[in-house]
């Protein structure tokens, strides 16, 4: 039976599986709640300056008649008095000792910053995770994202939390920057123990049409908020894989944020280098219990691959995420079409007629089930993609795997194509039909 | 002319008795699965008589970890599949889903529940292992659901098992007593099997358990015994002309049909008494059969059936017509064979039915199929010393661990309940399982 526990840079938890700092975890009364649940480990809402928080703080992506899809917020820094949080940091500790407590702190003054650690350590929290990622409300008072986007400020202030903390130290990152490895470089070098990324996205997840107001909207008025929710995973698995791959950052262990909710997005981030993980949205949108199919997903993965630990597999991805220039030219896959399986909606023929390259036929007889052209057929995965049957398109790969060459090898060998129409183009002798076979009256 | 033509060949049978509830395919379940809302301390939880965390097996599938719902529901409820299928789920689970509230299709769990578990049964997946030997020996009188559930879970706890069954094959009801088009008798007798090659639980068929000598064997060999013999034979009527040729009772007809299937005899024309589900059964099926007329006769007014109105409907729309407030007095015959039913009509007034003076009147049939309910195994019962027995019969026991007064022996299934689903059959096997190793660990 695989052992999901874990120890990030000296923190220790129970399983990867971490709240992360955030509404969900504003009090020990929720905390104490997840962790009966089965998480592992909670990043304490942000403690730090007073705030004063909004009414109508949080907006959402709908995707169809899926909710939530995307989630943004507006909501500041806990507006609970410090003296409650460290109060009730201590008796979750209490009850909890093996699981992981996390104090998340936004503070402004180096005084400041070694009054507040002093007082988590004092409470007992087992690490401290460095808000720099806010990129709303805070960062107007240059907190959060502003030191985020910043790698000289980030790194001292890294520096001093580093001269006055004794228990480990995460720092957290803003994605709302070119590139991730800046602040990335700038925290190892200020001596972070660890990274946890992606804080949210600025964002404007839609306008109320009467209104003319961003949601949340506020008086009729409103304000960029920070996204998050599984449609923001795709980019944060990317700037994970960025600082995992990176060689003077990635001797530090990575907690993975950014749409989790599943069992599939925890192995995906842990494949590409994360060693905890960290969830808000698919707490708020579903409670607590929601981690039951994360840790038996993750459980069952481990046990029918033999992996006793996360660190069995963990970055087992990255060696296969590469530059384009590595990629293999020669291989090649073609659409299938099981004939069977097809309910004839046709959206394959329309999407790569319209949206791709020609390569899906319909039949004269009316039956509504389409066959590849596979002359034409780039093997681009569109129409797998759009077909909404289980299996029904597959895509084959048609190329005997002897053959390998890519871009970097023809550079190397000065093969490219380097005049605009050079016969070496990729698309040279592609069937494209004329462009008077659209006309509507010819 | 009859809705449903005489099947005379399998092919035939099969389309008349096609399932009601037939398997989905990866598209049908992936779209239905992701439909689920995750309602927090759901519905459908807690409408389920062994409490199956459907959320999260709904989850699973969603996130194609079909396995991973297969343990969820097994942990729950042994017979996960036979349930998910012969379930009256518009009354438990779909009932009580949220979205029908809002007037939306509420999910198909049973369905669900089925593409999970017949995924495991399918590929014989071992999800559980047997414990260590604990030496200690249970004794099990019944293959009924109750029977089965009862086995797996002791032979989990590490008891050596071992199942003595009258008939040639395990299941009890639900092979012998469901109607086929809920469930093929292969799909009941695979899930067992399934459970027989994991758990390792031995079946001794054709080993009735009858008298005093046996049962005192079974005490001496054994350190604890369970009884899920369910219910016996159709009771009497006690009514004149029962004995008549083609008078039979309910439970004995379907068992011949699941037995012999397109073989089975038809007539012309039936009369179903009695007004709950069995009836509805009954009805249903010899109109299937293509008898040319069945008459589902009640003595009461149709609102007052034990039945699910949706098990009326079914019946109905098979071609059965219905007669209610219609007491059956006498059953008339030509001294060999039955040729017809005399009935008084009746009304209820303060709940109390009365027959209506001078309204007798037979009705023409060439078969009488009596629904009015099962004899218990008082005979059986009374062998065993300081067994007591409620008002109707049925096992007094303890509902915490489902122990009879003889501290010996558990109990679960009809015979306790007087007659009822298979899932509360199952979930008092397991209790029953839980008890015994409490009494016997302590």
């Amino acid at each position: 039976m695989a052992d999901l526990s874990v120890n990030f840079a000296g923190i220790k938890a129970p399983n990867p599986f971490w709240l992360a700092s955030a509404p969900p975890t504003n009090s020990g009364y929720q905390i104490i709640k997840a962790f009966e649940a089965g998480w592992g480990g909670a990043v304490w809402k942000t403690l730090g300056v007073p705030t004063i928080n909004v009414s109508s703080r949080y907006g959402a992506v709908n995707y169809g008649n899926t909710r939530m899809a995307g989630f943004n917020n507006i909501e500041l820094i806990s507006d609970r008095p410090l003296v409650d949080n460290l109060r009730e940091m201590e008796e979750v500790k209490k009850h909890f000792p093996d699981h992981a407590v996390i104090a998340s702190l936004m503070v402004d003054t180096r005084e400041q910053w070694i009054q507040i650690i002093k007082d988590v350590e004092n409470a007992g929290a087992d690490g401290i995770e460095l808000n720099f990622g806010c990129p709303h409300g805070m960062c107007e008072r240059g907190m959060g994202s502003a030191v985020g986007q910043d790698p000289v400020v980030l790194k001292t202030i890294v520096e001093w939390v580093m001269d006055a903390a004794k228990i480990p130290v995460i720092t957290k990152l803003s994605p709302n920057i070119s590139h991730i490895t800046d602040p990335g470089l700038a925290a190892a070098q200020g001596g972070t123990d660890a990274i946890s990324l992606v804080n949210t996205f600025k964002s404007i997840v839609g306008i109320d049409l009467d209104s003319f107001a961003p949601y949340p909207v506020v008086d009729g008025k409103g304000s960029n908020g920070g996204y998050c929710g599984p449609a923001v995973k795709p980019i944060a698995l990317n700037m994970v894989k960025e600082l995992a791959q990176h060689k003077d950052i990635n001797h530090l262990p990575i907690s993975g944020i950014g749409g989790i909710e599943t069992w599939r997005d925890a192995v995906e981030f842990i494949l590409l280098g994360a060693t905890s993980l960290q969830v808000c949205t698919a707490a708020m949108h579903y409670g607590f219990g929601i981690v039951r199919e994360m840790e038996a997903g993750l459980t069952k993965f481990m046990d029918e691959r033999g992996y006793n630990t996360i660190y069995d597999f963990a970055g087992k991805a990255l060696p296969n995420v590469t530059e384009w220039k590595n990629l293999n030219l020669k291989y090649n896959v073609k659409a299938e079409i099981n004939e069977d399986k097809c309910v004839g909606c046709d959206l394959c023929y329309i999407a790569c007629d319209d949206g791709a390259h020609q390569a899906i036929a319909l039949p004269l007889d009316g039956s509504r089930i389409p066959s590849i052209i596979e002359e034409n057929c780039v093997g681009c995965n569109l129409c797998s993609l759009v077909c909404p049957v289980e299996d029904c398109i597959t895509m084959v790969r048609t190329d005997d795997g002897k053959e390998k060459v890519t871009w970097q090898e023809l550079t190397d060998k000065d093969e490219i194509p380097n005049t605009f129409n050079d016969a070496r183009a990729g698309g040279n002798g592609h069937y494209v039909p004329e462009p008077s076979k659209a006309l509507k009256i010819k | 002319m009859a809705e449903y033509k005489r099947p005379t060949t399998q092919e035939e049978f099969d389309k008349n008795f096609k399932l009601k509830k037939p398997l989905m395919n990866d598209t049908e379940a992936f779209y239905e699965s992701s439909r689920c809302l995750f309602c927090y301390d759901a519905p459908c939880v807690q409408a389920c008589p062994t409490s199956i965390d459907i959320p999260l097996f709904i989850k699973q599938i969603s996130t194609k970890n079909v396995e991973g719902a297969a343990k969820t529901i097994y942990d729950s409820n042994w017979l996960g599949n036979a349930c998910g299928t012969v379930c009256p789920t518009d009354v438990l689970c779909v009932g009580s889903c949220v979205y029908n509230h809002q007037d939306v299709q509420p999910l198909q769990i049973g369905r669900l529940q089925n593409y999970a578990t017949k995924n495991v049964i399918n590929s014989d997946k071992q999800l559980y292992k047997p414990r260590k030997d604990n030496g200690k020996k249970v004794a099990i009188i019944g293959s009924g659901p109750a029977g089965i559930a009862c086995a797996s879970e002791l032979r989990l706890l590490g008891f050596e098992v071992t199942i003595y069954e009258a008939k040639e094959k395990p299941s009890g009801l639900t092979v012998y007593g469901i109607a086929p088009y809920k469930i093929t008798n292969e799909e009941v007798l695979d899930e067992v099997q399934y459970l027989q090659n994991q758990l390792g639980f031995t079946i001794k068929y054709s080993s009735p358990i009858s008298n005093k000598a046996q049962l005192e064997l079974l005490e001496r060999t054994h350190d604890a015994i369970f009884l899920g013999l369910g219910i016996g034979a159709t009771a009497s009527l006690k009514m004149e002309g029962e004995n008549l040729e083609n008078v039979i009772g309910a439970v004995e007809f379907v068992e011949e049909l699941r037995m012999k299937q397109h073989l089975i005899e038809v007539p012309n024309k039936v009369i179903v008494l009695g007004g709950g589900n069995t009836a509805m059964d009954a009805a249903s099926e010899m109109a299937r059969l293509g008898a040319e007329k069945v008459y589902l006769a009640y003595r009461r007014a149709k609102e007052d059936m034990g039945a699910y109105s949706f098990e009326y409907d079914l019946a109905v729309s098979a071609g059965v017509e219905g007669l209610f407030n219609c007491s059956p007095i006498e059953i008339v015959g030509d001294g060999t064979k039955v040729t017809g039913v005399k009935f008084i009509k009746t009304s209820t007034k303060h709940g109390i039915l009365r027959p209506l003076e001078d309204t007798e009147f037979i009705l023409d049939c060439d078969m009488v199929i009596k629904a009015t309910g099962q004899a218990k195994q008082k005979i059986f019962t009374d062998l065993i010393d300081d067994l007591e027995l409620d008002r109707k019969s049925r096992i007094i026991v303890d509902e915490k661990n489902n122990q009879t007064t003889n501290p010996k022996y558990f109990a679960g299934g009809d015979i306790i309940n007087g007659g009822a689903e298979v899932v509360n059959a199952v979930y008092d096997g397991k209790l029953a399982a839980k008890g015994i190793h409490q009494w016997l660990t302590k």
